[in-house]
Formats: C-alpha cells, structure tokens, sequence
C-alpha cells in the first residue's frame, strides 16, 4: 500500500509537468499563431512569405524530429545549454503555433466578403472592421479547430520523455523499468492522460454548441 | 438644386478588364436617380467606386463640390491619391445599402444599426441607441429590435440594412439591386421604405431591375452600357419613349413577358 500510494506521488508529479509543457506551449502558440496567421494574410509579401515559410516549416517536420534537433543540435549551434523543457517546449510551440496560423488564416477567410463590405461602408477602419465584425464572427468558426489541436498538443508533450523530461510518459517508463510491471504502469499511464483529456474534450463540445447556438 | 455627388470620366479596370470607360454622372441634391443596364455593364461597380468600396482607376469623384483624394500632379487627368482615413469619412458620408444585405449576424438588429454609429461616428450608446429605435420605427421594424439578422425575413433584413446605412445620417445612399435576392412578395415592403425616403428629399442613387419602380420613384433615368452612360432622361422618355438602340431593346427583354393591364374592375371605378 505504502509502495502503491508512493509510485501515485511520483506519478502525479510527471502528470503536473505534462500539464506544464501543454499549458506553456499553448501560451506561446496563440499569440505567435495568431501573428503568424495575420501575415499569411497579409497584403504585403514581405510579410506573406516569410509566415508561408514558418507555417510550411514546422507543420510539415515530425514534432519528434524537432525535439531532437533543439535538444541535441541546436546547442552545437549556439552559445549556451538548453534544458529538456525549454527544448520541448520551443519544438511543440513552433509545430503547434504553424497549425494556429492556418486555422486563423482559414477562419478569417471563411468570412464571406460582404461581411467587409458591409462594415467599410459605414466608414469602419480596418482595424474596427477586423475587431468589430471579423474576428467575433472567425473566433466563433474557429473554436472547434482549435481545441482539436490543443488536445493534439496535449498528447504530443508525451514525446519530451524521449530527451529524458521527467514528465507522465518517462516517469511512466522509469517506473515500469525498475519494478516490471507495465502491464500497470502503461494501463493507469492511459488512464491518466484520459483524466486530463477527456475532461476539456467535453467542455470542448459544450463551447461548440453555444458558438453554434449563438450564430443560429 | 446644389449638386450632392459627381462622378466626372470615371474608369475601373479590373486587370485587363474594363468596367467603367469614362462615366460622367452629377446628382443633385435630393434629387432619386434609377441606373438601368445589363448585367456586366458596370452599374454595380459605378455604384462601388462612388463610395470607394473600390478605388477607380481614373477619373475624379466629388461630394459637395469637393474633390476626394488628391491628384498626383497638375494635368486635368492625373492620377489620383487617395488616403484611406479620407475614405472613410466619404464612406460614412455615403451610406450603401447590398444586394445579400451584408447585416452583422452576431449582432442584434439594434447592434447592427448602433454599430457604426458608436465606432464611426463615436456617438454615446444612449444617443446611438434612441437614433437606432427612431429608424427601426421608421422602416416598420420597432419590434425587432433584439433579433437576429437570421430570424428575420429577406425584406425585414433588408429594412434593417437602409435603418443601418441610414444611422449615419449619410448625405447620399446608393441601393444596389437591393431587392434581387428578395421573394416577390417581400419587394414592396423595401420599396416603399425607399420612396418615403424619396419624399423626405434623401438624395439617392438606385440600381435596379425593377421598371415600375423606376418609373414612379425616379426624377431621372440613367442607362448605363458598356461602362458608359448610353442614355438618360425623364423616366417617361427613358421607359416608354427611349431614343437609343440598346435602350429599346433592354425594355423589350422586360415587356415581353407583362401582365395585361389591370381588369374592368379597376377601369370602371376610374369612369
């Protein structure tokens, strides 16, 4: 029983990093989606390219193969160390944030252009139109695809554990290692990210159906 | 009358395609114009560049009197510059009212009326909202104040969207085939919201399809073909005794299908 309630500890401590890694990684992924998104829909190319090149970039690299590459190679590179975490962190933001982008961009020009015309005839800035009419209307389309990628990312920080951060997923395989018991230990590792997940899957759904019943 | 709005050799090119090939058209103020063409001869984009939804190619638009926009250079056909901040305030001086409506579906009609009134016109919510109800009773909608666009029917949608364009207190409006996407019953709610709006000496400029509106409502009739205007007038000259090729057989498409005249009941009353 001591045993039992000591490996629950350990386990809850890699659970509450996971939950760190997601939360920190949707921080950084909203604002820089959202400023990557406004210039692929940019007028100007020298911000339209440079934001198709990020989106491109980091959308089409396996988040594994990021990892690694912030975590063994880019120290080569520069001057200083980076932890697992950061290493990790920076890797899901960058492929998390390419996937922003796109569902901003989409849901901004889902809105159909009468929509524009409608609020510059009344002599609206660009920015009012945006603030005032757009984005409540794109926000409200983009929900769905959103917390889509956001339960993604949740899972996909499951992948730190293959640079050795002691989140759910490695403190899982330490456990399991030492003690031979996998059969337990992979079941309530499941089970665990099931807790965290499924719960935001169903206040996912809840936020659909007001977003649906709000537009009707 | 003093003049409201001039277009004065008005071109739009799309890329490679011409729309608009130099159009002069001068509206006093008060004054209801009807443009009358075919698809494809530029009514919809005359109306669009009078408001600068899109910015002509060449040519000089005035309101009041006063040129928009700033030529680049001094010969009589420079180029033109325009600021947008100086656009909007010519596009809020110039209400335009859609085909599709183009209300807010996330705003309540009251939002909807209020909206450009508030962030445009920088009006209190109070004072916005009283303009708003004042409209709405106007064009018959005082009940429908807090729904929303999607439960509305067309011709109330498009009511809400003259009570919108109208909360800027604009010094012209520009109707573009605002009745074509409306169920026949529905057109003579919104027509006749406009010929109040005729009466009260609003200056408008309206692009249509329908005839007898034209007829009654208009002090003139422009007909636009080619991006040029082809031939204007009275409406009784234009509609019943037009001069030019085009212009007759544009009313022929229209006549040949009409109703026969009202029955005996009718006439018999007259005698």
């Amino acid at each position: 029983m001591q045993y039992a309630l000591q490996l629950a500890g350990v386990l809850a401590i890699g659970a509450l990093e996971t939950v760190k890694i997601a939360v920190m990684a949707l921080a950084i992924s909203l604002p820089v989606g959202l400023i990557v998104g406004a210039g692929r829909y940019s007028r100007t190319r020298y911000f339209r390219w440079p934001a198709a090149a990020f989106v491109e970039t980091f959308r089409n690299i396996p988040v594994l193969v990021s990892i690694m590459w912030f975590f063994f190679a880019f120290p080569m590179l520069v001057p200083f160390e980076i932890s697992a975490y950061a290493a990790a962190v920076l890797a899901l933001s960058l492929n998390t944030s390419a996937f922003f982008a796109e569902i901003f961009r989409a849901g901004i020009q889902s809105i159909s252009p009468g929509q524009w015309d409608g609020a510059r005839a009344l002599g609206m800035s660009y920015r009012d139109q945006m603030r005032r009419i757009i984005l409540p209307q794109a926000i409200r389309r983009m929900v769905p695809a959103f917390t889509n990628r956001w339960i993604e990312l949740c899972k996909l920080t499951a992948l730190a554990s293959t640079i050795s951060y002691q989140e759910l997923m490695y403190t899982t395989k330490m456990i399991a290692n030492a003690y031979y018991n996998p059969v337990e230990m992979y079941s309530v590792c499941g089970l665990i990210y099931l807790a965290i997940i499924y719960p935001m899957v169903r206040a996912t759904y809840r936020l659909e159906r007001r977003a649906a019943k709000e537009t009707a | 009358m003093p003049e409201a709005i001039r277009a004065e050799k008005l071109f739009k090119s799309f890329g490679d395609q011409q729309v608009l090939a130099g159009i002069d058209l001068s509206v006093e103020v008060g004054e209801t114009v009807v443009v009358l063409g075919a698809s494809g001869s530029g009514k919809s984009t005359l109306l669009r560049c009078m408001n600068f939804l899109e910015l002509p190619t060449g040519g000089r638009i005035y309101l009041h009197g006063n040129l928009v926009g700033t030529p680049l250079g001094n010969q009589a056909d420079a180029k033109m510059k325009y600021a947008e901040p100086n656009l909007q305030r010519v596009r809020a001086k110039v209400g335009m009212v859609f085909q599709h409506f183009n209300l807010f579906p996330h705003m309540s009609v009251l939002h909807n009326i209020m909206e450009g009134q508030v962030t445009v016109l920088r009006r209190s919510r109070a004072q916005a909202e009283s303009r708003a109800r004042e409209l709405l009773a106007k064009v018959g909608l005082a009940d429908k104040a807090d729904s929303y666009p999607a439960n509305l029917s067309g011709g109330q949608q498009q009511r809400t969207a003259i009570a919108r364009a109208l909360a800027m207190d604009p010094e012209v409006m520009l109707f573009d085939e605002v009745t074509s996407a409306l169920d026949p019953e529905l057109v003579g709610e919104v027509l006749r919201v406009m010929r109040a709006l005729r009466e009260e000496g609003m200056t408008m400029i309206i692009v249509t399809h329908e005839l007898g509106f034209a007829y009654h409502a208009a002090d003139r009739i422009v007909f636009m073909d080619a991006g040029r205007v082809y031939e204007e007038g009275h409406p009784h000259d234009i509609l019943i005794a037009p001069k030019r090729e085009r212009t007759r057989q544009f009313l022929e498409g229209h006549n040949q299908f009409r109703l026969p005249e009202a029955g005996p009941l009718v006439a018999s009353e007259q005698t």
